[in-house]
């Protein structure tokens, strides 16, 4: 008895935000859907040989490539005339997509392929063993960008990729989060009921990269949202369409509870920056709840 | 000639990651269960069924033993237990 | 029927015939007549292709991956910069047994930046598990296409094949060509018929990861498979041979061999001009020959051992290098003699042509003149040593 599209059995570790997300998505999706998976932790843990946790059609090719595989599988799905009832999400981690595979990204994006990218936002390269990426936040301590007595951590804020994406001047445009999974869902649908490219934005937490116990998945995730580090928005045609509305929690709420950020406990100079970040991103997507309600 | 190449959907079932829960265990009390479905919601390995309330349980096969069904339950009607 | 063609057109005309579900390349000299007239006949409703325009090789390369997974026939080519950017996915491509038919227009590799033609971009990837063919003129080039789709897309075969032609030689030369009808492809091209698709009614999952217990079968099989192939390619040939009119011999094609004493073995376009040396020392009496490589990979080691093991002395001709070590082909010619009781006395391995300086009839008598009873090791012909200088100063 199967009730998902994404099996049990596959490797990835106990918690694991990235797998949750990666279910929700091609639960949302439907069985006609045809996958195309970048290198990764992802691709890796649900695909290794003799077993595979798909159970629609995927193809993993190279690192950098998914955007531009999909292209031509939607490409091809066009010629055999059956593009319309099929969907195609093409997707990775945050390398994949902001870094190495950015240009086969633009380039998908720019020639307005049928195709749903996501991005499942671990914050490092995970599966490397937890390097710094281009949406690695401000001040993590990585395996690349370590905290050391000349360093605390990642010196750089994380590269806008939902920004970038709404440049290329494409329909739909969100962020999610693993820890709201019906918002991730209706989200999905949503891009999928829209012709041409779409990009949505998971934030998946990763217990061992961020160093946090594996069940409060939910709890990080909410406060990432909550403290206004990572917002969920939504555009469309190019204009800021929804945001969830939240009564902002300092930024140490959310940074105590994982090792990767423990330095900037000590550390007010730094935290502060972090703060003024969260500040920035409340303000510039009008966050703040307009009446102060009690919510649980 | 061909070497391996392609593989079949959905065989991952084939591997029990439930062999690799060491700590602890989620028990479905099936007592204050509202029957919202987060369990099912947040279970990243999807082993957790049930269609009306107090009827949810896990299939131990594939459950990891991460505690995110027992962490999100409203009702706390999910305790982790200690495994055997 | 007969016209007269530009090199690129002429590809363009057959991939048409072929009719290609997806198409996808990045523009690249001298490539790039290919592309743009494929782009027009889609335009213009003769070819009924998606045109994809990608942003880089490694895309166009990825693209047609992702099409011929999805069940649909494909092309796409390329040259030199752009085969090397697209490198990994070439790999990928043969590793995923996908039957992608590429066109090279050869060309020279950075640095420095030379468009003009060597082989060394195709030659450089023989590693990778593509078919590799190679053309001598306009109308093998033309049909070598047909053939590649063929022998690509065979079951037994399901392997990418590389069709290399001579860049600007090939590409931008004109020539009278006989291009088939489509019937005549038609007869000779069924549709295409994967073994495995993309496909949400039969679901699959393509590029697994594979492991130590696994990988090393998957190597083995495509080596096998190019051993295969080896069979293959002639019977392909020989079919192409009844339906053209055109007769096409096999992985090598020899040229006035019966008693020649003194052999060049060559590949693509300098064949046309050392056929023309062997007639001018021929009708002066000199027992001269060549042995023309089609079929690069898989290297046909037991045909030119056939051909050449009563040869005194072979000339190997090289458009390309491999750095710190012999000249590509001549190795594999090498090779293919050690060992055996048979074979010439002397293999002598000549490097010429690089970066797109002109083979004249000249360099190929020199080529000639220096096959002795001395061995030479990769010997740089028409070298200008007033370039050189010992130190940087």
């Amino acid at each position: 008895m199967s009730n998902t599209l994404f099996s049990a059995g596959h490797t990835a570790c106990a918690g694991c935000g990235q797998s949750l997300a990666a279910r929700l998505v091609i639960d949302a999706a439907g069985k006609n859907t045809i996958v195309v998976n970048n290198t990764g932790c992802l691709e890796v843990f649900s695909t290794k040989f003799p077993e595979s946790a798909w159970e629609v059609p995927w193809i993993h090719s190279l690192f950098e490539n998914a955007s531009a595989v999909a292209s031509g599988v939607e490409a091809a799905l066009k010629y055999l005339g059956t593009k319309d009832n099929i969907n195609v999400i093409a997707q990775g981690g945050d390398g994949s997509t902001a870094d190495i595979g950015l240009q086969a990204l633009s380039g998908m994006l720019e020639r307005g392929h049928d195709i749903l990218y996501v991005c499942y936002d671990n914050e490092a390269y995970m599966n490397t063993g937890i390097q710094r990426s281009g949406l690695t936040p401000f001040s993590t301590n990585t395996t690349t960008s370590p905290i050391g007595t000349c360093s605390s951590g990642n010196l750089r804020p994380k590269k806008p990729m939902p920004e970038i994406a709404v440049a290329h001047g494409i329909p739909y445009v969100a962020t999610a989060s693993s820890g709201f999974p019906q918002d991730l869902q209706r989200k999905v649908k949503k891009a999928l009921s829209i012709k041409g490219p779409k990009y949505i934005q998971i934030h998946a937490p990763c217990p061992l990269g961020w160093r946090y116990e594996s069940n409060i998945l939910v709890q990080v995730s909410k406060l990432a949202v909550e403290t206004g580090l990572y917002p969920l928005v939504e555009y469309e045609s190019g204009v800021l369409s929804a945001k969830r509305q939240i009564v902002p929690k300092p930024v140490e709420e959310y940074l105590k509870l994982q090792g990767r950020f423990k330095h900037l406990l000590k550390n007010p100079e730094e935290l502060k920056k972090v703060q003024d970040i969260a500040d920035n991103n409340i303000k510039k997507y009008g966050l703040k709840a307009e009446t102060v309600q009690a919510s649980s | 000639m061909f070497g391996p190449l392609v593989v079949k959907s959905g065989s991952s079932k084939n591997n029990k990651t439930g062999s690799w829960r060491v700590e602890t265990k989620p028990k479905f009390l099936q007592k204050n269960c509202i029957g919202c479905k987060m369990c099912i919601a947040v279970c990243p390995e999807a082993c957790i069924y049930g269609e009306a309330k107090n009827t949810y349980y896990c299939d131990y096969n594939y459950c990891k033993g991460c505690g995110n069904c027992a962490y999100i339950c409203p009702k706390k009607d999910i305790e982790m237990i200690k495994e055997e | 029927m007969k016209q007269f063609l530009e090199g690129s057109h002429a590809i363009a005309e057959a991939i048409k015939l072929c009719k290609p579900g997806v198409i996808s390349a990045y523009p690249i000299t001298p490539q790039t007549h290919i592309v743009e007239d494929l782009a027009q006949m889609v335009s213009n409703g003769e070819l009924k292709s998606q045109f994809v325009n990608v942003e880089s090789e490694h895309s166009a390369a990825s693209v047609v991956l992702g099409a011929e997974a999805t069940g649909v026939r494909t092309y796409t080519a390329t040259s030199s910069q752009g085969l090397f950017y697209m490198m990994e996915v070439v790999f990928n491509i043969a590793g995923l047994r996908l039957p992608i038919v590429m066109t090279d227009a050869n060309r020279a590799i950075s640095a420095p930046i030379n468009i003009w033609n060597d082989q060394q971009d195709t030659i450089s990837l023989r590693d990778a598990g593509w078919i590799q063919l190679y053309a001598e003129d306009i109308q093998e080039a033309v049909d070598l296409h047909f053939m590649a789709y063929r022998i690509a897309e065979d079951k037994s075969m399901m392997l990418p094949v590389m069709v290399c032609m001579d860049g600007f030689i090939l590409t931008h030369g004109f020539e009278t060509v006989d291009m088939p009808t489509q019937e005549m492809v038609d007869k000779f091209l069924p549709p295409y018929s994967p073994l495995y698709k993309l496909d949400v009614n039969d679901p699959m999952t393509l590029g697994p990861l594979v492991d130590p217990d696994g990988y090393a079968e998957t190597r083995y099989a495509i080596q096998k498979t190019h051993e295969e192939a080896l069979e293959f390619i002639p019977k392909v040939m020989s079919d192409f041979s009844k339906v053209s009119g055109r007769n096409y011999g096999g992985l090598v094609e020899g040229y006035q061999l019966k008693d020649a004493e003194r052999v060049i073995i060559a590949m693509g376009s300098v064949c046309g001009t050392i056929k023309d040396v062997i007639d001018e020392l021929r009708a002066k009496g000199k027992k001269v020959g060549l042995l023309k490589i089609v079929s690069f990979r898989p290297f046909p080691a037991q045909a030119i051992y056939e051909a050449l093991k009563n040869v005194a002395k072979v000339a190997v001709v090289d458009r390309a290098v491999s750095l710190g070590s012999y000249a590509p082909i001549a190795a594999d010619v090498k090779s293919a003699f050690f060992g055996k009781k048979k074979g010439p006395k002397v293999i002598s391995s000549f490097i010429v042509g690089l970066g797109g300086r002109d083979i004249t009839k000249h360099s190929v008598k020199e080529i000639f003149r220096l096959l002795t009873t001395k061995e030479l090791e990769g010997e740089f012909i028409d070298l200008k040593p007033e370039l050189l200088k010992e130190s940087y100063e």
